[in-house]
Order: structure tokens, then C-alpha cells, then sequence
């Protein structure tokens, strides 16, 4: 049953439909894998019942020929995502007991594509975090280097070491900083961010509106677009939602780089990032190089204001946003004397210190005589950096950067929090631009972590992402697999 | 102060002086949508609790607001009613602060950028004439839930039906000066959303309500420290609140104290307003740009059509019929109160008797709708045959006393007035010798009157008008009646 | 931004805590203290930045407000609206009493 994990979602989607196996047997192998991984903590939820209820109907399809695009792929979601009679907690105490009388958007177009849900993901709490250490219910593990207990980073953790644990044969994610991205160099896989807009955030919790994103964490980049295709799509329940359709991107796969012109920011290569992944920079470029691209040194200069940027609007957006936990309507609610009391008793208790620490710096760059000093200085700072990109992205097709600074750390090591900060450093500005970006492993470091690659392309330009991220993916041939993984 | 000079209305008498009040109003009216603002719920009044709520409605996880068309087109068309400036790019904010009935925990609405910025609006004013009230801004907001708090001793019960419904919230610039002309004010807007159609104006059931923020000062000077009173649902409470408030800062004003800028309530029982206390923190709302929501953008071709699809409003209503029906200014402004009115009125009118056809709208009519208890959309006289019947006194086939009798017929049976002078044989008796043997009948028979009328009891007369009468069963025609007596009677 | 330099002390801290109605323990409000000033210092280096012919970012979608037909598409769930509630009766939700 094992060797079922070994193929990737293109290959497994292909065998399907070709009946070398059965979702219900590929279904099941997953389920085995996932016992065989518990230790991680990936998961919050397992549905098995559920999951091979739907492999079956995938079985049925397929043996009468109607096969949808994901027919019979089990897949792991985010808690992010509301997903209808199954427990959604957005990884938080608050909601620990929250059913979704509804499905979202996103999970919703999956299952419409024949998806099979294994289950569902830890992530950090809200999806604030870089290191998926503040889950409500405990720390997720990197499965590489497992004696060791690194993160896998945050706030996709769960979703991102499922994948690299081959316990999920791909999973969604969201990324409001970083959280696909980062997570995804950590745990060498593939992580994409598409454009803002390109998913519909409708039944996603929302943290930061702005920015955050839903899309696919998966082992190769080809996985990556037939996961996308699905996920993506217009919604009017949505209002920022882009109404555009993106092409197939399966049509565009392997096309190369040729001809194509690659921004190399030269504020990207500063103190903090560790040698190797300087090193595996500059091969990537080679490797782009060699391909057939063009080379072009650009730059960003508004890149260092990125993070103290973020670090205003999302925390803003995010104590808003979760104003609606009071324990009124739906959620764990703790008793109090009165109204007010009530509030706070609930959401006091019920939130996490990285939450309340967000939440209280979002309450007050919003308030009264610090709005124009922190929240609209912060907008139009966010201005300049996306004109920033508009500019390059005259001279150039596509930015190449590392994913991030450093590989992934240990589990406990960097306890505060402005540091932990600091991991979204390459990932936060395409984040504010709103643009699109794709982290790719390319190699290990001297420890054997892997390092991550990020490319960033224009608004809607996820079929050149893809194709470049492609040849970078064949050129570096990154083939190792993680030792926690299920075999 | 002379004690012979009365006081105007909104000033008070204090010991230290003279006192006037500074009036701004802040009025609330949903819009007239079948759904509402935000969300896909219905927005009508008067559902099972928590009906008429969606899962955006109740805030739940994930839930994003889509803004409704129409509400968008009653908030311009109410502007450019309000001869207002219209705002083609508007941005929706959050309001944030924690209460119940406010799922989300804040207030989609707007702060920096309303829809519509400032216009003005005629009013009636205290001294008879006419007086000009500023417009602030219009800005589009969703409403809260309601909250019953008498249920239990310890508990409230949340019903979000109203939550998440579309609001104008319309703000008068601080241009009133007393509690009726606050009252006008309300009459006046209420009047133009009627007519515009973007709200039913019903303040029983809530779908125009009123904050009134007031302050006094002394003649000339400054602008005093206003209170709020919040949630007025009738123009009896908007005068006796504002009198009541006003007494109350004049009274602390003149003992030497402060005014401390408040939100209060009014209690109808006690006729006192009174602090809100749990509103101290609520000042700080973080407002800032809701980011599910882009920039609301329009064309002024879109702006323009909405301009041309107004009806006719009041004000240039009240000025067209008294141009082109030769009514008084007060006849028109009773019947621009309501677009009904004059609609009715114009078919009733056509081609007859302006003055006469108001006369009968206004003192018949609505004293006999008003009696049944019926509006004039369920009026059993129908404009024509009201039309009819002014045309029949006007060309003399009946007389005015008995068209009274007849519009009361009309009124039960619904028939047209020519149909009844026919069945009951009214018609006017105008033929000078039917009426001059009718006249010489009386005379004949009361030769004792006669004789004390000449001898100069001139009272008289009227007994020979009412005898004439009597005896024609009231059809004669009383013009000739009076001519042919005042001939005959030596 | 400058001359209001956020030396953030307890008193604000509890201040933002009120308005967002988060218990704070007692034990723990010194160190958040610390934390909040180190982040609203991090935050702070974009007093450097030139912004003033600036206008802040509304979007990055690049796309209009869509508008929606008024038709009422939703609503009649009061089941599912009430069903993951802590407290209902009756149809309503339920909660401690506002001291007003």
C-alpha cells in the first residue's frame, strides 16, 4: 500500500483514471500514512468515514467514465477553511467547538472537481505565525530532520509537513505574509501564493482581508497548477474576488524560460541569510541562466519597509476581523456577570498570546490619534512598494528571491515574537502587492534542511509562475524526501 | 426682559438671560430594499425572530458583504433630492465597537468619503415663513439587531432580522433653532423620501428615526457643548426630547455649571432625557477603509439618469399649483405632503375648479377619510367622480349644501355624483318661474312675517330663504331664491 | 509619527485591552507591555519613509465595487443560524444582560 505514496498528484490523477488503482485504495494508503505520522501533528481532523465515502464515489465515476479533473485525490485541508458539518477551529480554543453549517468557496470547487478530504490541518492560531507553535492544540514538527523537532514553519505548518510527510498527497493553505510560501521552503515542497483576487476568500476565516489568499501546497509545481485550476475562480459572494478567467494552466506546462527575462533585486541579498542559501541563489540564477533567460539586476527599494508595514495592516485588519469571537453566536463562550465581562472572559480565554498580542497592536495603530501615524502611513508606504514592483516588472518578466532567510528552526528556539517576524522578510512584499509567488525546493543545506526558492510573477501571471518555476524545478531536480516521511 | 414680549420658539427665559437652542439632526431611514445592504436577506419589517438573517448577517466565520444596486441608487437619488452634492467615488468603513446586536463587531458605514456630501431643504419656520436647513452629508450604513431586554432578570434576548438592513443616514447641518422647527425638518425629509420612493418614512415601525444633538447658547455667542439624544421615533418625542434637553442645559448652565458632551436617551414616561452610561469608551471607533469593500465608484451618466427618473418634489410642486390651479400657498402645501395627494388632487382638478376642487380635498375629503380610518389610496370617492362633483356645483346643477349630501352617499356607495342627482332627483331648481311660484307660495302663507320683515325685523329674510328652501327640498337655487325674495318681499 | 513615539505603558495597554475586550491577567501585562513597545519601535522605522504627495493604498485588485440585483436570495435558515449558538431560546440568541 505504501507505494501508492509515491506518486505525485499528476501521476496519481493519471493512474486513476487509468485504473491502475482505486481512490478507495490510494485513499486508504493516505489514511495509513497518516497514522504512521501522527507524532507530527499535522492533522487536527481525520474524517475517514467521510474520506472513503467519497473515494468510492470517485471509484464509481471513473468506472463509468465521467472522471472530473481531481477525481479520487485525497487531499488535506487548511482549519482555515470552513468545511460544512466537519469541526472547523481556525486551530484556536475559541472555536473548538465550531461546526460550519456551510463549505467554503474553495474546499467546495475541490470537491466539485471529484477531491477526496482526508482531513483537516493544524496551522498557527488564525493564521498568525511563522512556525505553526501556536496551534491551539500543540506544535506541528517538520518531518525533516524529525530527531531534531524543527518547525515547519507558519502558518501553513500542518498543511506543509502533511504534504512533505506524504500524509496528504497535496493540501490548501492560506497566506496572508508568507504562510504558504515560507512553510513550504521550510518543508521542501512546493507552496504557491496566487494573485489576490484569483481565490475566493468566501468561508475562509479571515485574518488579514487584504491580504490573505488561499492556495495549494504540493510536492512539484505541475501539482501545484492542477490543484490551482481548481481552487481558483471568480465569485460574486466576493467582492474582491477578480472577475477573470485564468487559462487552463495544464496548457501551459513546460514551456520554458526562453527569451524570458528574470529580476534579480539586488535588496534581497543582505545580512541574515544564511550562506547556502546564498549559494543556491546564485545557482538559481545560473540554472535560469543556462535555460535560456535573461538576467537583469533590479530594484526594489522600498523592500525593508515590507515587514514594519505588514506588521501594522494585518494586525489592523486581523482586530476587526475577529471581533466577531464573543461567544454570542458560535464559539466557546466562558460565563461572565454581564456583557462585557462575558466578551472578555471568552476572548481572553479563548485566544492565544501571538492572537491577543496582534490583536491589541491592530487595536491600537487603528485608534484615535494614532491612526494617521501607523495605519495610513502604513497604506501609503504600501503604495510605494507596489509601485515598486510595477516599475521592475516594466523591465522584467518574473523576480527571482530566496523563499527565506534562514531553513527551518528549531521548535521553541525563537520565542520572540519580533524576531519570528523577521522569517517574512522575502515573502511579505509580493504579499502587499498583491502579486503572485511560488516557493520551490531546490536543494538541501549542510545540515540536510531544504532551502526554498521563491519566484514572483505579474498580477495574473500564473501561467508564466508556473512555467518558471518549472524549469527551475527540472534544472535543480530536487529529489530528496523528508525522514518522518510515511513509506 | 419686558414681560409684554413673547418668547420665540426654542428660546428660554433663564435668569442670567435670554437662552436660544442650537439644533442638528441626525436622522436614520431604511431604505425601501427587498433585500438588504450587504447581504441577500430580506429586509422587511415584522418576521419570526432571526428569519430574515442570513450567514453574513450573523457574522459567521468566513462571510464577506456584496453591496445592493438599489440601495446605491435611493442614496443618490435622495441627494439630488436634497439638492446635495453627489460623491462618484465613496469608500465604506468599519465602525468598530462590541455590542449585541452587532455580529460582526462593527458597523460597515462611512466616515471620510460619504456618498453625498452637502446639500439643503426648505422648511416651513416658526414665524410662518420659509427657512433654509443645511445638509451635511448622506452616507449609506448598515442597521443593528434588536435587543429585548425585559424578557429575563438577567439575560437579553439578540434578534438580528434588522441587522445588516440598509440605512440613510442623513445630517442636518446645526441650522435648527427650535423643537418645531426640528419636528418641520423631520416632516420635510420624510415628505421628499416618500416622494423619492427610497424610504416608506413609517416611524411606528422604525424605518425613520432621529438623533438630535442640542446645545444652548446665548444670543451671539459661540456654539455651546451638545448632547446627543439618540433613537426618536415620532415627531412628538423629536419636540418634547429637544424642550426637555434644552430646559435641562439652561438649568446647569445657569447654576454655573458644565455640559458634558453625552449621549442620552429620552424617557418618554418621565418626559427627561437621561445619560447612557454604557456608551463612555464607545467614542474611539477605529474607523478605517473595510477592506472586503473596493472604492464604491459611478459615471455622472449614471448620475444623470438617476436625475432624470425623480419625480416632481415638494417644493417645485407646491410653486406649480398655485400657478397653474390659482390655489393658496397653505391649500398647496397641505397637498404636496404626500405624492398621493397631488397626484389625486391633479386628476380631480382636470378641467375644473382648482380652488373649489382643494377646498373639497382637504376640509371633505381627509375629515371623512380620516373619520373611517382609511387612506386616500382606499378613498370609496374616486378622483373623477370628486372632480364630478366640483363641476356639478360650479355649473349650478346642484348646490353646494347639497353636495354635501351627496359626497356622503358617495362616500358609502361609491357612485358617481351624477348618478345619485339622477336616482334621488337633486338637481337645482334654476328656473326663475318655478321658484317665483314657490316664492309667492311662502310669501301667501306667512303674511305675519312678512309684515314684521317690513316693519324691520331684516333677520327675517333668512326665515323666507330657509322656508323657500324647505318646500323645494332644498334643489331650489338659492341665488335665485335671494334675488326673487328681495324682489317680492315689499 | 514621531512626536507621538509610542512608549505604550500599562495604562494604555489597558486601555486598548478595554476597547478590545481581551482579559489580560495581571502577571502577564508587564511583558506584553515590553513586547508591544518593541514591536510599535520596529514599526516605527517608516517615519523615514517620504510620503506626503502620497495617496494610500485603497486596493490592489485594480477592479470596481460590484453591485447586486436586490432580490432576496437568503435568509429562512433560522436553524442553521441559531445551531452553533452557545445559549438560544425561542428562536433568539442569548446573552448576559447589558448593564445600560
Amino acid at each position: 500500500m505504501s507505494d501508492l505514496l509515491k506518486f505525485d498528484l499528476l501521476q496519481a490523477s493519471k493512474a486513476i483514471k487509468n485504473k491502475e488503482f482505486s481512490s478507495v485504495e490510494l485513499t486508504n494508503a493516505y489514511i495509513e500514512a497518516i497514522e504512521n505520522t501522527s507524532s507530527l501533528g499535522a492533522y487536527l481532523e481525520i474524517v475517514k468515514d467521510h474520506a472513503l465515502n467519497m473515494a468510492k464515489i470517485s471509484d464509481k465515476n471513473i468506472s463509468d467514465g465521467v472522471s472530473r479533473p481531481l477525481e479520487g485525490l485525497p487531499i488535506g485541508v487548511k482549519d482555515m477553511f470552513c468545511t460544512k458539518g466537519i469541526k472547523t477551529t481556525a486551530s484556536s480554543k475559541i472555536l473548538d467547538n465550531f461546526y460550519p453549517t456551510y463549505e467554503s468557496t474553495v474546499t467546495q470547487n475541490l470537491w466539485d472537481d471529484g477531491a477526496v478530504m482526508l482531513g483537516k490541518l493544524s496551522c498557527d492560531e488564525f493564521a498568525m505565525g511563522s512556525s505553526n507553535e501556536t496551534a491551539a492544540k500543540g506544535n506541528v514538527k517538520n518531518p525533516w530532520l524529525l530527531c531534531k523537532e524543527v518547525s515547519p514553519g507558519g502558518s501553513s505548518g500542518g498543511s506543509a509537513a502533511a504534504v512533505a510527510s506524504r500524509s496528504a498527497l497535496a493540501a490548501t493553505g492560506t497566506d496572508t505574509g508568507g504562510s504558504i510560501r515560507q512553510p513550504a521552503a521550510f518543508c521542501g515542497i512546493t507552496g504557491l501564493k496566487p494573485t489576490y483576487g484569483r481565490c475566493s476568500r468566501w468561508g475562509i476565516v479571515a485574518f488579514s482581508s487584504s491580504l490573505d489568499q488561499a492556495g495549494p501546497l504540493t510536492r512539484t509545481v505541475g501539482d501545484a497548477a492542477l490543484m490551482l485550476n481548481s481552487m481558483a475562480g471568480y465569485d460574486n459572494k466576493d467582492s474582491t474576488s477578480a472577475n477573470l478567467k485564468m487559462p487552463n494552466l495544464m496548457d501551459y506546462l513546460d514551456k520554458g524560460v526562453k527569451g524570458k527575462k528574470i529580476g534579480i533585486p539586488k535588496e534581497y541579498t543582505q545580512d541574515g541569510i544564511s550562506d547556502d542559501i546564498v549559494k543556491f541563489y546564485d545557482t538559481s540564477i545560473s540554472w535560469l541562466k543556462d535555460a535560456g533567460a535573461e538576467i537583469i539586476p533590479v530594484s526594489l527599494p522600498h523592500s525593508k519597509y515590507a515587514l514594519p508595514v505588514y506588521y501594522i495592516i494585518a494586525p489592523a485588519e486581523a482586530s476587526s476581523n475577529l471581533a466577531r469571537y464573543d461567544g454570542v453566536r458560535y464559539g466557546v463562550r466562558k460565563e461572565g456577570k454581564n456583557l462585557d465581562d462575558m466578551y472578555e472572559l471568552t476572548r481572553g480565554n479563548g485566544f492565544g498570546e501571538e492572537v491577543k498580542r496582534r490583536i491589541m497592536i491592530g487595536t491600537y495603530v487603528l485608534s484615535s490619534g494614532y491612526y494617521d501615524a501607523y495605519y495610513l502611513k502604513a497604506q501609503k508606504v504600501r503604495r510605494l512598494i507596489k509601485q515598486d514592483f510595477d516599475n521592475v516588472f516594466e523591465k522584467v518578466d518574473f523576480i527571482l528571491t530566496p523563499s527565506t532567510p534562514t531553513t527551518a528552526f528549531a521548535l521553541g528556539e525563537k520565542l520572540d515574537p519580533l524576531t519570528m517576524y523577521l522569517n517574512d522578510i522575502f515573502t511579505v512584499p509580493a504579499s502587499l502587492a498583491g502579486l503572485p509567488g511560488i516557493s520551490l525546493p531546490v536543494g538541501l543545506d549542510k545540515s540536510g534542511l531544504p532551502i526554498g526558492m521563491q519566484l514572483i510573477a505579474k498580477a495574473f501571471d500564473e501561467v508564466g509562475l508556473i512555467s518558471t518555476a518549472q524549469v527551475l524545478e527540472k534544472s535543480a531536480g530536487f529529489n530528496f524526501i523528508a525522514d518522518g516521511a510515511a513509506k | 426682559m419686558n414681560n409684554t414680549e413673547k418668547l420665540k420658539a426654542g428660546q428660554i427665559e433663564g435668569e442670567t438671560g435670554l437662552w436660544e437652542m442650537v439644533i442638528g439632526l441626525e436622522i436614520h431611514a431604511q431604505i425601501s430594499s427587498k433585500s438588504k445592504l450587504f447581504s441577500g436577506a430580506s429586509a422587511t419589517f415584522g418576521a419570526e425572530a432571526n428569519s430574515n438573517v442570513s450567514l453574513v448577517d450573523a457574522a459567521m466565520p468566513g462571510m464577506l458583504p456584496v453591496i445592493n444596486e438599489y440601495c446605491v441608487e435611493q442614496a443618490v437619488k435622495t441627494g439630488l433630492a436634497l439638492n446635495a452634492q453627489i460623491n462618484n467615488i465613496s469608500v465604506f468603513d468599519r465602525k468598530n465597537y462590541f455590542y449585541a446586536d452587532l455580529p460582526q463587531g462593527y458597523q460597515i458605514s462611512q466616515f471620510t468619503k460619504p456618498i453625498v456630501g452637502e446639500g439643503e431643504v426648505i422648511i416651513d419656520s416658526d414665524d410662518g415663513n420659509q427657512t433654509t436647513i443645511g445638509i451635511e452629508r448622506l452616507h449609506l450604513e448598515q442597521d443593528a439587531g434588536k435587543s429585548l431586554h425585559d424578557q429575563h432578570p438577567t439575560k437579553s434576548y439578540i434578534d438580528l432580522n434588522r441587522t445588516g438592513v440598509a440605512l440613510m443616514e442623513i445630517v442636518s447641518k446645526p441650522d435648527i433653532r427650535s423643537p418645531q422647527e426640528a419636528g418641520y425638518f423631520v416632516k420635510k425629509i420624510r415628505s421628499i423620501l416618500r416622494y423619492v420612493g427610497s424610504c416608506d418614512g413609517n416611524m411606528e415601525e422604525g424605518s425613520l428615526r432621529a438623533d438630535c444633538n442640542v446645545s444652548v447658547r446665548k444670543s451671539g455667542e459661540e456654539f455651546g457643548t451638545r448632547c446627543e439624544i439618540k433613537n426618536l421615533n415620532s415627531i412628538r418625542f423629536i419636540n418634547q426630547a429637544i424642550q426637555a434637553e434644552a430646559e435641562r442645559q439652561v438649568e446647569i448652565l445657569e447654576s454655573g455649571g458644565k455640559i458634558n458632551q453625552e449621549t442620552r436617551l429620552f424617557d418618554t414616561s418621565t418626559g427627561e432625557t437621561r445619560s447612557m452610561r454604557s456608551k463612555e469608551d464607545a467614542h474611539d471607533y477605529r474607523y478605517f477603509p473595510d477592506p472586503d469593500l473596493l472604492p464604491l465608484e459611478f459615471e455622472d451618466s449614471w448620475v444623470n439618469s438617476l436625475k432624470a427618473s425623480l419625480p416632481e418634489l415638494p417644493d417645485t410642486l407646491r410653486e406649480r399649483l398655485v400657478a397653474d390651479y390659482a390655489i393658496t400657498p397653505y391649500d398647496a402645501a397641505v397637498l404636496v405632503e404626500e405624492k398621493d395627494y397631488v397626484e389625486f388632487y391633479e386628476k380631480a382638478a382636470l378641467g375644473r375648479d382648482g380652488k373649489l376642487t382643494a377646498n373639497w380635498m382637504i376640509s371633505e375629503l381627509f375629515g371623512a377619510l380620516k373619520k373611517e380610518n382609511l387612506t386616500l389610496l382606499d378613498s370609496p370617492v374616486s378622483p373623477e367622480n370628486l372632480g364630478e362633483l366640483v363641476m356639478l356645483i360650479t355649473n349650478g346643477t346642484i348646490s353646494g349644501k347639497i353636495a354635501k349630501d351627496i359626497f356622503v352617499d358617495m362616500m358609502i356607495s361609491k357612485k358617481r355624483p351624477l348618478e345619485i342627482v339622477k336616482e334621488k332627483g337633486l338637481e337645482q331648481v334654476s328656473d326663475d318661474n318655478e321658484i317665483l311660484k314657490l316664492v309667492e307660495n311662502v310669501i301667501a302663507d306667512n303674511q305675519d312675517k312678512v309684515k314684521e320683515f317690513l316693519s324691520g325685523k331684516d333677520k327675517l329674510f333668512g326665515f323666507f330663504v330657509g322656508q323657500v328652501m324647505k318646500v323645494s327640498q332644498g334643489k331650489a337655487n338659492p341665488g335665485i331664491v335671494n334675488k326673487l325674495l328681495k324682489e317680492h318681499l315689499k | 509619527m514621531s512626536n507621538k513615539k509610542s512608549i505604550v505603558d500599562i495604562a494604555t495597554v489597558n486601555k486598548i485591552a478595554r476597547l478590545a475586550r481581551l482579559n489580560i491577567p495581571e502577571s502577564s501585562k508587564e511583558n506584553l507591555t515590553n513586547e508591544l513597545n518593541n514591536i510599535l519601535s520596529f514599526v516605527a522605522q517608516l517615519d523615514e519613509v517620504e510620503t506626503s504627495n502620497i495617496e494610500p493604498l485603497a486596493s490592489v485588485t485594480g477592479h470596481k465595487l460590484p453591485l447586486r440585483n436586490d432580490e432576496v436570495t437568503d435568509g429562512n435558515i433560522e436553524e442553521l443560524i441559531l445551531q452553533n449558538a452557545p445559549e438560544k431560546s425561542s428562536g433568539f440568541f442569548v446573552v448576559p444582560k447589558v448593564i445600560e
